[in-house]
């Protein structure tokens, strides 16, 4: 049990230098505090959510070096010299990334709590297979949980978002995220008059 | 597939029936979103709690002495730290509740009646110090024996949890201990008489397992309990009034010294209107004069919140030869959990709320075991029994060669339906419903393959009233901000900003919608009863009224003519060949005197009522007893579609929720009565590889108890799942299921024996 | 969790040092997927933790005719998924793909997954199937073992936190062979192996079974080889009636448990199907069919 063992002093803090979103970051850690406890009590990253604390959610997934992982599962000291990705880098310079903006106009979240989860862990997918199938984007995303959609219009989002990522980005050049950033409701609201 | 809604009005709207962006959206795909987890104060500490390891024990001695030693331990609380509560009962909006029951459960007494029993808590600087306090503090335990089973609860020589308890029946007290809280008795024509003129009787018994809630943020809660004596809590409930109120009535202070903010909250369905952590985190913070943040662990969540009784039920239906029911007879068992009041009531109301059925009774029973207290989940008691009652009527239509759909039209519950507890239905949808499902492209698409079955049954969850409170006010760019006590779960923001939208003819996205603390808006009841969107979306339509008889007067003074000249159409205030647009007149608003604000406050006794039909396809692997679901479809009264985008969204959410419990989901209990899958490892929520898409149909009929005939449409989906796919299953396979879940070692087993 | 100093040694003897100075009880973290968990959870203690992924020996990975496939312990399953070194060992390869969700499967290493010894290890039965055996290393010298010989029990084997893994090494496989892996699981993804099972099957020009390796797993304390059974193939020609009759010689040497993921009765029945299942996926791969259990 924690605590039982013959007080001794406390493994000495940590010093951890990486790279967040682009931005080299320095912070110190406790051996045992986990990625997750870091970005979010320490570098107040608060976007990686909490759920289960032990593997089975994603609702923590982050990207170190491009590849999902949950960040409860992932020591702070481990990151050290990694390049990592959370939630708060997925926008780019306040133009929303087509996941993001497919959610909202696909209604793909509900409370909200999974969302950054599943949007990092489509866009790791985006970024490997453009073009997944529908089968592919359940098997990849199977290990983030979802409560309440039935995952229906998460699915279908991350269909959306591929489609729009391709229709822009034909020949692998920069997306053109103007477009994606236009509003749709009114398109959709003339949709539904019709 | 998702198409526009079968609509059975001829009402034409602007704004409902859009699709609009949600209002908080880019808040939540940014991670910008501040559920409570995300609030920090600059010295802010960290509480944990010390749960029982044993389902029963008496307590013999605590002590904390220890934990209160340690470097970096601020506060440690036990059951002593509460006021006197004995005998306090208090009325928390859903029930009378008493208190000494509701602090034991938060804080143990003297017993600890499941294994995650709370006992003590600790506030120390960081978690982990917490953490290694609670292994400090030493507990005694007398262990006594513990009971899991409703029906073995209910025997006279179990083990009683609580010595002082006796049955309830109807009113009169039972006079020996007993674990039965309740037992209750709804009646209507001879059921007997009738019974024994019907062709056809079938008689079933069914067992479903407990079922938690799941939501995937765990329970989470702030307290600062502030030197002036004001106690400021932030987290993430379904209801900020009835935790400020549960908060204040345990600590016994007055309602007006305790602030709820209810962040963000990752997911309820039930679960997040009782407190668990608010009352512990605002001792800990009395007692070391800081902020105290507590976030249980997805053990603590599983083991000590939550979770939905597990049931037994006895249905016994008699019908003619032509498929007409004349009588039905149940018996229920609902576990209550470690104190009484579970869902005993509701599950009783809804067993036949599927039929027209003139001769009817049902015993009712609320049992207490060495389970968590049991909570609400998504239509809280009706999903076990109309698992019952829907699979009954299966069997009955398979028996009698009718197509189910036929059958449930022959008996369907409709305007004027008595149900056995009294009420007598107004306009409801389950016969629209029934007909979409017949012209459904699913139903008509036959099912090839073998090993593959197709199932439908009908569901029924009420629309509760109750109260709500809105203010608003008209900005001079045309906007209004609303502001709402109702906890957002899934999108009422937004659907609750269009009904006033749409009342003042302006885009939804020119409503801008906030839920706010419980000192910003009047009393407002919990996001539950399927609610939201048909009560605060009522008071929203009032305020909307309030506006619009406000801003006539101001667009007469304008024109200088009397209020009543002035008509208000579609967003436009006219008047003798004068006109001004809903933007036009707000930005004259600063020449015409005060300020516009305006504000409603409803209070709703009726009650509505949402129906579904859904229909499952699956396949059954013979070999393992493993279900494939292969196609799903939804189909539900909304009354109106406000956002159809979010009520599609919680018919499919529900489906999937009523999926896991018909096939995994369940409380597994160890040898030793301790839950042994207390994690999302473990107890099987379906992931996304698991499922199909699941196709929707909204049908429209309106209610006549809203202007825009607005239903709630949030819990009757996880209702008719269940049957369903147990009625697929057996016709994928010839087994029919009895209990829940159908997992793969039972249908196996079954499937194994049925060859025998 | 326990307070616990942090080491990240470069080399075998480097670690292998830190066994010998450290005080108190020792972690090893590779993907830390399965040793974060028990840790955080108080199943396990520790006063130091040694993270090996530092250590470039074992991320060895490579394929070559003669030598077969070296696989560092510290290999993730991702990285076995996409590496075209184990294109010849899809019974691997489909353990690989089913240990946890994508997030686990960029931490977890095979080698992680046969230390932390679970009687479901997803990988267990693949690497018995395919013939693996372990290099590991201790303070007195190196040592090779057949993988069978690894594990000793629920989360135990021989290493006995004293020792530190290298790798495996799966011997080349047959010109015609084919290998796979199935375990049943209630739902579709991201569950523990209620049973499990992995077959290896190679053939002779004229298409009979010249050998086979099966393997079961959680239907015992620890994954089991069933060469009696696999015997029963060797030499024939397999058709349905010899197959289930394989299936239900090998399920004979199950002991399972009944617990919260399935009965005695059910573990010993998925038994056979899952052998039978896996050989005859390992047959059709082995005629040169393309099989992928899940996209990936």
């Amino acid at each position: 049990m924690p605590g039982n063992a013959p007080s001794k002093t406390a493994p000495a803090k940590m010093a951890i230098s990486t790279t967040i979103n682009g931005q080299s970051y320095d912070f110190l850690c406790d051996p045992r505090q986990s990625l997750l406890e870091v970005l979010r009590d320490t570098l107040h990253l608060t976007g990686a959510k909490e759920g289960c604390n032990n593997g089975n959610c994603g609702a923590c997934t982050v990207l170190i070096d491009g590849e999902p992982v949950n960040s409860c599962l992932v020591l702070a000291v481990e990151v050290a010299g990694k390049d990592l990705t959370t939630i708060e880098g997925i926008a780019d310079k306040g133009v929303l990334h087509p996941l993001q903006q497919c959610f909202l106009e696909g209604a793909a979240l509900q409370c909200g709590i999974c969302t950054p989860g599943f949007i990092v862990a489509a866009k790791a997918l985006l970024d490997k297979k453009p073009n997944p199938t529908e089968e592919e984007i359940r098997f990849s995303l199977a290990g983030n949980l979802c409560r309440c959609t039935g995952y229906d219009k998460i699915v279908r989002a991350v269909q959306a978002a591929a489609e729009r990522i391709q229709s822009v980005q034909p020949s692998g050049g920069t997306p053109q995220r103007k477009q994606a950033q236009q509003p749709q409701a009114q398109q959709q609201q003339s949709q539904q008059q019709q | 597939m998702n198409g526009s809604p079968i609509s059975y009005s001829d009402k034409k709207y602007k704004v409902l029936g859009t699709r609009p962006i949600r209002h908080d959206g880019t808040d939540k795909v940014t991670g910008r979103a501040i559920y409570t987890n995300d609030v920090f104060f600059p010295d802010m500490v960290h509480g944990k709690i010390l749960r029982s390891p044993h389902p029963h024990a008496r307590i013999k001695s605590i002590d904390t002495s220890a934990a209160e030693a340690m470097d970096g331990v601020l506060a440690v609380v036990t059951s002593k730290d509460w006021p006197e509560l004995k005998d306090k009962v208090a009325e928390l909006g859903e029930g009378a509740v008493n208190l000494a029951d509701l602090a034991g459960n938060l804080l143990a007494m003297d017993k600890v009646l499941y294994k995650g029993h709370a006992i003590a808590a600790v506030a120390a600087r960081d978690v982990h110090l917490a953490e290694e306090a609670l292994s400090k503090i030493k507990v005694e335990y007398e262990v006594l024996p513990a009971v899991l089973w409703v029906q073995d609860a209910m025997q006279d020589d179990a083990p009683i949890l609580h010595e002082h308890l006796r049955t309830d029946h109807m009113g009169k007290l039972g006079d020996k201990p007993t674990n039965i809280a309740t037992h209750l008795l709804f009646e209507q024509g001879d059921v007997d008489a009738a019974m024994e003129k019907a062709d056809v009787v079938i008689e079933r018994e069914f067992k479903t397992a407990s079922v938690h809630q799941a939501y995937i943020e765990p329970h989470n809660s702030v307290a600062l309990w502030n030197e002036d004596g004001h106690l400021k809590i932030w987290t993430s409930t379904q209801g900020a009034f009835t935790c400020r109120h549960q908060v204040a009535e345990l600590l016994q202070i007055p309602i007006s010294s305790v602030t709820v903010t209810p962040c963000e909250i990752g997911g309820g369905f039930g679960g997040k209107i009782s407190v668990y952590l608010e009352p512990v985190a605002a001792l800990l913070s009395r007692k070391c004069g800081r902020p105290v943040k507590m976030v249980m662990q997805r053990d603590e969540v599983f083991e000590a919140t939550g979770p939905t009784p597990g049931s037994y039920v006895r249905v016994k239906i008699g019908a003619t030869r032509e498929g007409k029911l004349i009588a039905g007879e149940g018996y229920l068992a609902y576990d209550a959990g470690a104190y009484p009041g579970g869902m005993i009531g509701p599950g009783s109301m809804c067993l036949f709320s599927c039929v027209d059925l003139p001769n009817a009774r049902v015993n009712g029973y609320d049992v207490c075991l060495n389970k968590p207290k049991t909570q609400a989940y998504r239509a809280p008691g009706a999903t076990q029994a109309i698992f019952a009652f829907e699979s009954v009527m299966n069997e009955l239509a398979d028996t009698l060669g009718i197509c189910p759909i036929e059958l449930h039209l022959k008996n369907a519950a409709k305007e004027g339906t008595r149900r056995v507890d009294g009420p007598i239905y107004p306009r409801v949808g389950l016969v629209e419903c029934l007909e979409a499902a017949k012209s459904s492209e699913h139903w008509n698409t036959p099912l090839e393959g073998p090993n593959r079955g197709r199932g439908l049954a009908a569901g029924f969850w009420f629309n509760i009233g109750l109260k709500s409170s809105v203010s608003a006010t008209v900005n001079h760019d045309g906007t209004v901000n609303l502001l709402e006590g109702s906890t957002d779960i899934g999108g009422t923001r937004t659907s609750v900003a269009m009904q006033l939208a749409e009342t003042l003819g302006i885009a939804a996205e020119d409503v801008h919608p906030k839920v706010v603390d419980t000192d910003s808006v009047g009393y407002t009841d919990v996001t539950g009863g399927s609610r939201t969107t048909f009560a605060t979306g009522l008071a929203a339509y009032e305020v909307g009224l309030d506006l619009r008889q406000q801003l006539c007067q101001r667009a007469a003074m304008l024109w200088d003519c009397d209020a009543e000249e002035v008509k208000f159409d579609q967003g436009t205030f006219s008047r003798n060949g004068d006109s001004l647009t809903f933007r036009q007149l707000a930005e004259k608003l600063p020449e015409t005197g005060e300020p516009v604000v305006g504000r409603a406050s409803i209070s709703k006794d009726v009650s509505t009522n949402a129906f579904g039909v859904h229909i499952c396809d699956l396949e059954v692997d013979p070999e393992t007893g493993k279900v494939r679901i292969l196609r799903y479809t939804a189909i539900q009264d909304a009354g109106k579609a406000i956002h159809p985008s979010y009520v599609e969204g919680q018919l499919q959410g529900g489906a999937v929720q009523g999926i896991g419990w018909a096939l995994n989901e369940e409380y597994y209990y160890k040898d030793d009565a301790t839950m042994a899958n207390a994690s999302f490892l473990d107890y099987r929520i379906p992931t996304c590889y698991d499922l199909p898409m699941i196709d929707t149909i909204i049908v429209e009929v309106p209610n006549p108890d809203h202007p825009y005939g607005v239903r709630g449409v949030g819990e009757t989906p996880i209702v008719p799942p269940p049957a369903a796919v147990a009625s697929a299953i057996y016709h994928a396979c010839g087994v029919r299921m009895f209990e829940l879940p159908m997992s793969p070692p039972k249908l196996w087993k079954a499937i194994s024996e049925s060859k025998k | 969790m326990q307070s616990f100093t942090y080491h990240a040694p470069t080399s075998i003897s480097e670690a292998l040092q830190l066994f010998a100075k450290c005080e108190g009880t020792i972690a090893l973290l590779a993907g830390g997927t399965d040793i974060l968990v028990q840790l955080r959870e108080n199943h396990r203690q520790a006063d130091h933790v040694i993270d090996v992924k530092h250590i470039p020996e074992l991320h060895r990975l490579g394929c070559d005719p003669t030598q077969g496939l070296v696989l560092g312990a510290a290999v993730t399953c991702s990285q076995v998924l996409h590496s075209d070194a184990t294109q010849d060992y899809s019974a691997l390869r489909d353990s690989a793909q089913i240990i946890g969700g994508w997030q686990i499967q960029t931490r977890a290493s095979i080698g992680g997954n046969l230390c932390n010894s679970s009687p479901a290890a997803d990988s267990v039965p693949s690497l018995i199937a395919l013939g693996a055996e372990v290099d590991y290393a201790t303070l007195e010298g190196r040592q090779t073992i057949p993988v069978r010989e690894f594990c000793t029990g629920p989360g135990t084997n021989i290493l006995n936190r004293r020792g530190l893994l290298i790798g495996m090494h799966l011997p080349p496989v047959g010109a015609r062979s084919g290998s796979a892996y199935e375990r049943f699981i209630p739902r579709y993804e991201m569950d523990i192996a209620v049973a499990c099972a992995a077959s290896y099957v190679e053939l002779d020009n004229d298409g009979t079974i010249s050998a086979v390796r099966i393997a079961l797993g959680a239907v015992g304390p620890k994954a089991i080889g069933c060469p009696e059974a696999a015997n029963l193939l060797v030499g024939k020609a397999a058709d349905d009636e010899l197959i289930q009759k394989v299936a239900d010689q090998a399920a004979t040497m199950a002991s399972p448990i009944n617990d919260m993921r399935g009965t005695i009765e059910f573990r010993e029945h998925l038994a056979s199907v899952l052998v039978k299942r896996t050989l005859q996926t390992a047959l059709r791969r082995a005629a040169g069919e393309v099989i992928v259990s899940h996209p990936h």
